[in-house]
């Protein structure tokens, strides 16, 4: 009875329950995150100045209203019986004309703004999405998948909110709250401290409310998520759910899901509910206590009634920057969140980097790889490979066999440089593996893992992904050299045929086939094959793996089969048990020895043949 | 451009339909929210009353008499800030509502298409892409109430414009007319400004979407992008589109930068008006200075509200495509129907398959006149290359879909026949792709039913399935989470679990869909074995490619493309059929010509 966790599955778990092959995760202030995701987009900063001077031309504008309001009251309507409209008529158009250019000005600011941005956000997204494929597939197997692509998705989003809106509304906020204040100075001092006075609690306040809001998003967010995975159950496990009459429970499943994200959804709601009138309260409260004092001081000489009622049109200018404050806030908070996530992607990295413009270059023919004294473990985890030496001269088919957890997968993605072991070294022609380009690499190293991921398009499209420059004739003859023209033909549309998304419209085993033909065109100098053909019948197994042996152009074959007719053809068997190569050598002699190998190979047997 | 004006005209009046059939749904909650509104309307509109009420009685007397009525001037205090909690509770009351009408939607709505999507055949599954299906019950609900949020504000704004008309009436019919001006020109530019603004939107929304899917789709196939060294075309690939919503979000960002502006700018024009006719009105005796104050301020109160009104109609279209995509699913016929028939609960079934054929698209049949029995208590065979049908048999055989043609029957019932939850209650497939739950070891074996299941049972079939030893060394053994957000397990681990879920239930009819692929050769003989030895009550038919599993079958049906090639013991059909001779002793036959080639070569040497 085998209680080890397989491979695959240790491999996961264990860099799942370890940070560090994780994304890195962001640690800096709310504004020092600001500060480094606004630098990772040198886009916003085009042309900053002009816009900002447009911005508070704009505010500017709406300080217009209450003047007007003040001058035509104390001005034009200082004899009550005759107002002096030469004069009303002139400030009104005047400010007319004014309100017009700050119209003017707040459009050219906006077209300005949302160009910088979205072109700031766009390589964003670019930057944050190539970066996720360069990073190993142990750190990208950490993240769930949705959550990877929130990050170059919905997560940019929220800071395209903040920086269209939210960003300048802080400096027009800010901007427009110091001239308010200033004025307001202007009209009367006094009034002014009745006015800060009633805020200030409210100003200490509302970063507190901010974090409840802040918390109660938090739990809409993991709701949501939650509802979604439940949902999505539905429609991923449908064929389960049917086969197995579970409809009812996956019913109450989601509506527990769904109940729950709603009631976090409501609760946020009555948070945000409540504490958002405040404003609105402490400026009705500012409002009374200027009425009542400006009297005092008005009756004391103190300010005119005209300033008395163009101060109180100020208030509401000072209110309402506050007011706004409250979403921006929230809009900040989500921004930065959204800065961390991907700044999270960018900050992490590559640990199996391309060396780049200093890799060497290989040229192509046959290859030699030779791994010495190479060693593995994950990160945090034990280690899954041991001092291996193994040297695969060109020209010939290994294959590699072992039980499930005895290393084979690990020994694929080293030679294939998915990740870089952490002990020894692999030479390629003599080259360490880490100074190689990858696009050299992977031009003369391949693998071919068991899951045929497919893109959704046709046949041509999936397997031209090998060689991109392939034509149908091309692609045609390699499915006939590889004996698959016959299931091509029995298809609908043959090369035209969709698969669907990742494929789903073709039988795993299908799906095995062309993912095969990708890599069959792609024509490497060593093909690495990792349970590429699990699905597959023997027939056409067999007829795969002569095709691909390919001996007669030079190629090498490597491949990790559970069937162990791939032993017997192959030049050099290679046995892995816990971790280490515990046999090697040819089929023939490997069978006739007491052994790890002779067992495996007895059992296969034993399964593979009716006598 | 009549077309596009029709075109939003219909969107905006299908946008009130939708509309009203929240309303509908939730009357009582809609007139809390609008009645919350109304009250935070008319106390807008009360707050300028109340200045103006100050200004005239309390300040401007002060200031002329040169001393402070005490009494007014508290009455003025006292009238502002009661307006202004009143406001708020109308603030409060509204936006509480209109988020529980807004939620309350959403959540009917998901527990409805989920419902469908639980209802409706799989065939149905097989027609519509996952994503979309996601989307439909995400992104496209939320879209479809999103309108839901503003729309109490709105309908309160229009309560404030009504009683804000009638408070300029009151003060000055004259000065009114300014109102009456700006009011309609602010609605007016609304309406084009959404009508510019909507097909812009809609663009933006359907390339996020697409940036999106190819974000999905490449990061899932990452394995491949990296092992075949596409990631410059990869990111080219997304580069591209997101370039172009780019494009879309600057031309989205065009409309509403030059239209907000000018929102804003209207009211002010409006306060400026007042201000120009007022002072003639005054001049000519018709206004007092305290209610020239009282109608500006106004104007500037209703700037912002207005807007409400804005946002509301700028929701519709997103609202309208999302609603129209929920209906799609909603309104999904084919349902699966069944009929009377019972099945008996205990003894092995008996299977029959009368001519069947099946095709997921029209014209490219997958099965072809498929026709063999399976005798109660045997255990079939199903052989064939890759393609032939196999899983789709499968699926057949446990009416997961319908056959175009022919029928399945068990113990003599057509399955077409048989009432709801019977064939599930009596079968169990273990598909080739194992589905794991988000659940704990226990719920996925049971998936809630199994009529309570024993843990002895459970512990049973984990056995029987070789998975007794993984599960017991997880850290909760079958409490342990698994799945998505659990622990995780490798491929043959999901593998002998699915199997023990379909074992747990002591199916009378058990079908294999090459269910132990990823198994070690060992572990898998001793699976085959129990087997056999232990399920004496289980009719089973397997799909199957090894020998050893074959060689456990009284009989085998071989497929080839569709159809039944031969059908017969392994023995028979080894010596009559080429096909299936060919298929099954690939392995041997390389092995003989291998040895034949390596014989010749040492003769040449």
């Amino acid at each position: 009875m085998t209680t080890r966790v397989d491979e695959r599955g240790a491999a996961e778990t264990a860099a799942g329950g370890k940070a560090g092959a994780g994304l890195r995760v962001e640690e800096r202030s709310a504004l020092a995150t600001l500060r480094h995701g606004l630098a990772l987009s040198p886009e916003f900063r085009i042309g900053l100045p002009v816009t900002l001077l447009l911005a508070v031309l704009a505010t500017l504008g709406k300080v217009i209203v209450p003047i007007a309001v003040q001058q035509v009251i104390d001005q034009g309507l200082k004899d009550t019986t005759a107002p002096d409209m030469v004069f009303i008529t002139r400030a009104v158009l005047l400010c007319a004309v004014a309100v017009l250019l700050t119209a003017l000005c707040g459009y050219l600011m906006n077209v300005r703004l949302y160009r910088t941005t979205e072109s700031g956000l766009a390589s964003l997204r670019g930057k944050a999405f190539r970066h996720v494929h360069d990073l190993s597939v142990l750190t990208q197997n950490t993240e769930r998948r949705g959550a990877l692509v929130s990050r170059v998705t919905s997560d940019v989003d929220q800071i395209s909110t903040f920086m269209q809106w939210g960003g300048l509304m802080v400096i027009i906020s800010v901007g427009q709250l110091l001239i308010a204040s200033v004025l307001m100075a202007v009209y009367s001092w006094q009034l002014t401290l009745v006015v800060w006075g009633c805020f200030l609690p409210l100003v200490i306040a509302l970063p507190r409310f901010q974090r409840w809001v802040a918390r109660a998003y938090t739990g809409v967010r993991e709701r949501t998520g939650d509802m979604l995975a439940a949902v999505s159950e539905s429609v991923v496990g449908s064929a389960v759910i049917r086969a197995y009459g579970s409809e009812e429970r996956t019913a109450r499943r989601i509506d527990e899901a769904v109940g729950a994200h709603q009631a976090a959804q409501t609760r946020a709601q009555k948070i945000i509910a409540f504490t958002f009138p405040s404003t609105e309260l402490v400026g009705a409260l500012a409002i009374a206590g200027v009425v009542v004092l400006g009297v005092e001081l008005g009756v004391g000489g103190a300010i005119s009634a005209g300033r008395l009622v163009a101060f109180l049109f100020l208030i509401t200018l000072f209110i309402s920057p506050l007011q706004t404050a409250t979403e921006v806030l929230n809009d900040a908070q989500n921004a930065v969140a959204g800065w961390r996530r991907v700044l999270g992607v960018l900050d992490t990295p590559a640990d199996v980097a391309d060396p780049g413009e200093k890799g060497r270059v290989l040229p192509r023919g046959p290859i030699t790889v030779s791994f010495q004294g190479v060693g593995f473990h994950y990160p945090g985890g034990p280690q899954v490979l041991h001092d291996v030496w193994a040297d695969i001269a060109p020209r010939t088919r290994v294959a590699i066999v072992g039980e499930t957890g005895s290393g084979k997968t690990t020994f694929a993605k080293l030679l294939t440089r998915l990740m870089d072991p952490t002990s020894g070294h692999i030479l390629v022609d003599g080259v360490e593996l880490r100074d190689v380009r990858f696009s050299s690499l992977r031009e003369r190293i391949v693998m071919v893992p068991q899951d045929g991921f497919l893109f959704d398009g046709t046949l041509a499209d999936n397997i031209r992904y090998g060689r991109p420059s392939a034509t149908d004739e091309e692609i045609g003859l390699a499915m006939t050299e590889l004996g698959l023209g016959d299931w091509l033909e029995g298809l609908p549309a043959g090369l035209a045929t969709p698969v669907g998304q990742r494929g789903e419209s073709l039988s795993a085993g299908e799906r095995q086939l062309v993912a095969l033909a990708r890599a069959y065109l792609a024509d490497p100098d060593l093909l690495l094959l990792d349970e590429a053909t699990s699905a597959v019948d023997p027939a056409t197994e067999v007829r795969l793996a002569r095709a691909l042996d390919g001996v007669t152009r030079g190629r090498t074959a490597v491949s990790i089969a559970h069937r162990l007719s791939t032993a017997e053809a192959a030049d050099e068997v290679l046995v892995f048990e816990h971790g280490r190569i515990v046999q090697r050598g040819p089929h023939a002699e490997l069978v006739r020895k007491d052994g790890v190998y002779a067992d495996l190979y007895a059992s296969w047997a034993a399964a593979a043949r009716s006598s | 451009m009549p077309s596009e004006s029709e075109h939003t005209s219909s969107v905006m009046r299908q946008g009130f339909g939708v509309i009203g059939h929240a309303v509908r749904s939730e009357p009582r909650v809609f007139t809390g929210a609008v009645l919350s509104s109304a009250v935070y309307g008319a106390m807008t509109v009360a707050s300028s009353w109340a200045l103006g009420w100050a200004t005239e009685h309390a300040v401007l007397p002060a200031f002329r008499s040169g001393s402070p009525a005490t009494g007014t001037l508290t009455a003025a205090a006292l009238l502002i800030v009661g307006v202004a909690v009143l406001k708020a509770a109308g603030v409060i009351g509204r936006r509480v509502l209109a988020g529980i009408m807004q939620y309350r939607m959403q959540a009917r709505s998901r527990r409805a298409v989920t419902r469908q999507y639980l209802r409706l055949p799989l065939a149905w599954h097989h027609r519509h892409p996952t994503g979309q299906l996601l989307s439909n019950a995400g992104s496209d609900i939320e879209a479809a109430w999103a309108p839901l949020a503003p729309l109490p504000m709105a309908v309160g704004v229009v309560v404030m414009l009504v009683t804000a008309a009638a408070g300029i009436v009151v003060v000055d019919p004259m000065l009114a007319i300014v109102g009456f001006l700006i009011f309609p020109a602010i609605a007016v530019l609304n309406l084009v400004y959404q009508r510019r603004l909507s097909p812009l939107v809609m663009r933006a929304q359907q390339l996020r979407a697409e940036v999106s899917e190819i974000a999905h789709e490449s990061f899932d196939g990452a394995l491949v992008v990296k092992t075949l060294g596409r990631e410059d075309t990869e990111a080219e690939r997304f580069q591209a589109r997101a370039d172009r919503l780019r494009e879309a979000n600057i031309a989205v960002g065009r409309v509403r930068g030059m239209f907000d502006p000018l929102l804003e700018a209207l009211p002010t024009l409006g306060v400026l008006a007042v201000l120009l006719f007022g002072s003639l009105r005054l001049a000519s005796g018709g206004v007092t200075s305290g209610e020239l104050v009282q109608v500006s301020y106004l104007f500037t109160l209703l700037a912002f509200p207005v807007r409400a009104l804005g946002w509301v109609l700028a929701e519709l279209p997103r609202s309208v495509v999302g609603w129209r995509r929920v209906q799609d699913v909603l309104n999904a016929s084919g349902s699966m129907e069944f009929g009377p028939a019972h099945l008996a609960t205990r003894g092995p079934a008996r299977v029959q398959v009368r001519d069947l054929s099946f095709g997921y698209v029209p014209g490219a049949p997958v099965l072809s006149g498929v026709d063999f029995d399976v005798e109660a208590g045997r255990t079939v065979a199903l052989v064939g290359p890759t393609g032939s049908g196999k899983s789709t048999l499968t699926q057949l055989l446990v009416r997961l879909i319908d056959p175009d043609e022919g029928r399945v029957l068990i113990d003599g019932a057509d399955l077409r026949d048989v009432a709801r939850g019977q064939v599930s209650a009596v079968a169990a497939l273990v598909p080739q792709q194992t589905f794991l739950f988000d659940d704990t070891v226990r719920g996925n074996l049971t998936l809630g039913g199994a009529e309570g299941a024993s843990d002895e049972q459970i512990w049973a079939a984990l056995r029987l399935a070789q998975a007794e030893g993984f599960v017991s060394a997880l850290p909760k053994n079958l409490d342990t989470r698994i799945g998505e957000r659990g622990a995780t397990l490798s491929g043959g681990q999901r593998q002998r679990l699915a199997l023990a879920r379909a074992l747990v239930r002591s199916p009378r009819l058990l079908i294999l869909d090459d269910s132990t692929s990823s198994v070690d050769a060992q572990v898998e003989g001793r699976i085959l074995f129990g087997l056999r030895d232990g399920s004496p009550d289980s009719t089973v038919i397997v799909v199957a490619y090894r020998m050893a599993t074959i060689a456990l079958a009284d009989e085998v049906v071989y497929l080839e493309q569709g159809r039944v090639a031969d059908r017969g013991t392994h023995e028979e059909l080894l010596a009559r059929c080429a096909g299936y001779r060919d298929l099954v002793t690939a392995y041997e036959r390389e092995e003989v010509e291998r040895a034949a080639l390596d014989a010749g070569e040492e003769v040449n040497a």
